[in-house]
C-alpha cells in the first residue's frame, strides 16, 4: 500500500469535507469528501481509509479506496487492488489491479494529434 | 435423441475447452472460446461500439476494447447481488433477494444502449430470484440485433466448479482466473440465499438447453457452442 509522501497536501482519515475542493499541489486523501475535486495539472491519491463522493478532474488519479463520481484525469488513473469506483472515468491511460472493482464507462481519449 | 435435442444439436458447434494450462501461477487457465471468437468479428469489423462488462473488473479487457476505439462499460453482477440490503423474503416467507431493489441500483442504462454484453458465467451463480429478471433488463439495455454472450455448465461439470473471472487475450481466446471475493463481500447474513462463500461464488443450478432457451425467449435467436470443458457457450441475438 502507497504511503503519501512527506511534503504532500494531505487529509487524514478522520477528517470530513463537504463542499467543493480545489488546489494546485498533490493531494493525498484519506478521510471523507463529499462535493467536488478539482486539482487540475495535479494528482489526487485516495488512500486506502480514504470515502469519497464527489467528482474529480485532475492531472492523475490514484485510487486505494472507495470513490463514488466522475474521474477526468488528463494522463492517468490507478485502481490499487483494494479500490472500489462508481462513476465514469474520462483519461489518456489507466491501470487497474486484479481485485479492484469498477462500476462504470471507460473512455480513454488520446492526447490531441496535430 | 429427442427431435428438440437433434433440433439443438443441429445448432451446436465445435468449441475448443481449455488447452493451456497454467500461465504464471497456478490458477490461471486459457481457453480458446468459438462464441468469443464469432462476437469478435463484430468489435473488429465495426467502429465505436458500446460494450457492457458483467464480469469481474478487467483491465484486461478493458484496454482491449479502448485500444479498438470501443467504449466499455464495466459492472460486477455477481459482487452486486451479496449487498446484505437485497435480502427480503418471497410470498412464501422464504429468503430471497430484492429483484427490484438489485434492478434499482444496478444496470441502470438508457434502452437500447448496448451493441455487445458480455455475460460469462454470470447466470450459472447468480440468486434464483435475480436469473430472469436481469436478463429482462439486458435484453431491454441491448440494441435489436445486439448480441450477448454467456456460457453455462453442463451437469458434468459438478456442483463445484470455481466461478472464474474472464479476461480477453486473442479473438477467440479469454484467460480465466477463479475469483476470490473481498472481504464485504464474504458478509452474507446466515438464513439467506447464499451464493458466495469464503472461497469463491457457488454454483447455483445447472441450466440444461430448454431452460436456457426459455431464458432467452424473447431475443431474436440463439446459438450454442459446445466445449469440452463442460460448458455451453451461448450466443444471443436481440
Amino acid at each position: 500500500m502507497s504511503a503519501p509522501a512527506s511534503g504532500l497536501a494531505q487529509i487524514g482519515k478522520s477528517v470530513v469535507i463537504k463542499g467543493e475542493l480545489s488546489g494546485s499541489e498533490d493531494l493525498y486523501l484519506d478521510g471523507q469528501v463529499e462535493g467536488s475535486i478539482a486539482l487540475k495539472g495535479n494528482s489526487l491519491t485516495v488512500g486506502p481509509n480514504g470515502q469519497v463522493k464527489a467528482s474529480v478532474d485532475a492531472k492523475a488519479v490514484m485510487v486505494q479506496g472507495k470513490l463514488e463520481g466522475n474521474i477526468q484525469a488528463s494522463d492517468r488513473v490507478e485502481l490499487r487492488k483494494s479500490a472500489i469506483v462508481t462513476g465514469d472515468i474520462t483519461t489518456q491511460r489507466i491501470s487497474i489491479e486484479e481485485g479492484a472493482s469498477l462500476k462504470g464507462k471507460v473512455d480513454t481519449h488520446r492526447a490531441d494529434v496535430k | 435423441m429427442s427431435s428438440v435435442s437433434q433440433t439443438f444439436m443441429k445448432l451446436f458447434r465445435g468449441s475448443s475447452g481449455p488447452e493451456t494450462i497454467p500461465a504464471q501461477g497456478s490458477q490461471k487457465l486459457t481457453r480458446r472460446s468459438s462464441g468469443l471468437g464469432e462476437l469478435s468479428r463484430t468489435w473488429q469489423s465495426a467502429e465505436g461500439i458500446c460494450i457492457l462488462d458483467l464480469g469481474s473488473t478487467s483491465a484486461t479487457n478493458i484496454r482491449h476494447f479502448t485500444e479498438r476505439g470501443h467504449r466499455i462499460y464495466s459492472e460486477d453482477l455477481l459482487t452486486a447481488s451479496t449487498d446484505p440490503e437485497l435480502i427480503t423474503t418471497d410470498e412464501t416467507g422464504a429468503a430471497a433477494l430484492d429483484s427490484r431493489k438489485f434492478l434499482a441500483d444496478n444496470l441502470v442504462y438508457p434502452a437500447a444502449h448496448f451493441d455487445v454484453v458480455l455475460c460469462w458465467n454470470l447466470p450459472d451463480y447468480l440468486d434464483e430470484s435475480l436469473v430472469k429478471p436481469v436478463v429482462g433488463r439486458l435484453w431491454s439495455v441491448l440494441k435489436p440485433g445486439g448480441m450477448l454472450l454467456a456460457f453455462f455448465h453442463t451437469r458434468d461439470a459438478g456442483p463445484d466448479s470455481p466461478c472464474h473471472r474472464f479476461h480477453i487475450v486473442g479473438a477467440d481466446t479469454l484467460e480465466m482466473k477463479k475469483i476470490v471475493l473481498r472481504r464485504e463481500a464474504r458478509r452474507v447474513p446466515s438464513g439467506t440465499a447464499q451464493t458466495a462463500t469464503a472461497d469463491g461464488f457457488q454454483l447455483q443450478r445447472v441450466f440444461n438447453n430448454r431452460h436456457i432457451e426459455n431464458l432467452f425467449r424473447d431475443f431474436a435467436s440463439i446459438k450454442f457452442f459446445l466445449a469440452r470443458d463442460n460448458i455451453r457457450e451461448v450466443l444471443v441475438v436481440r
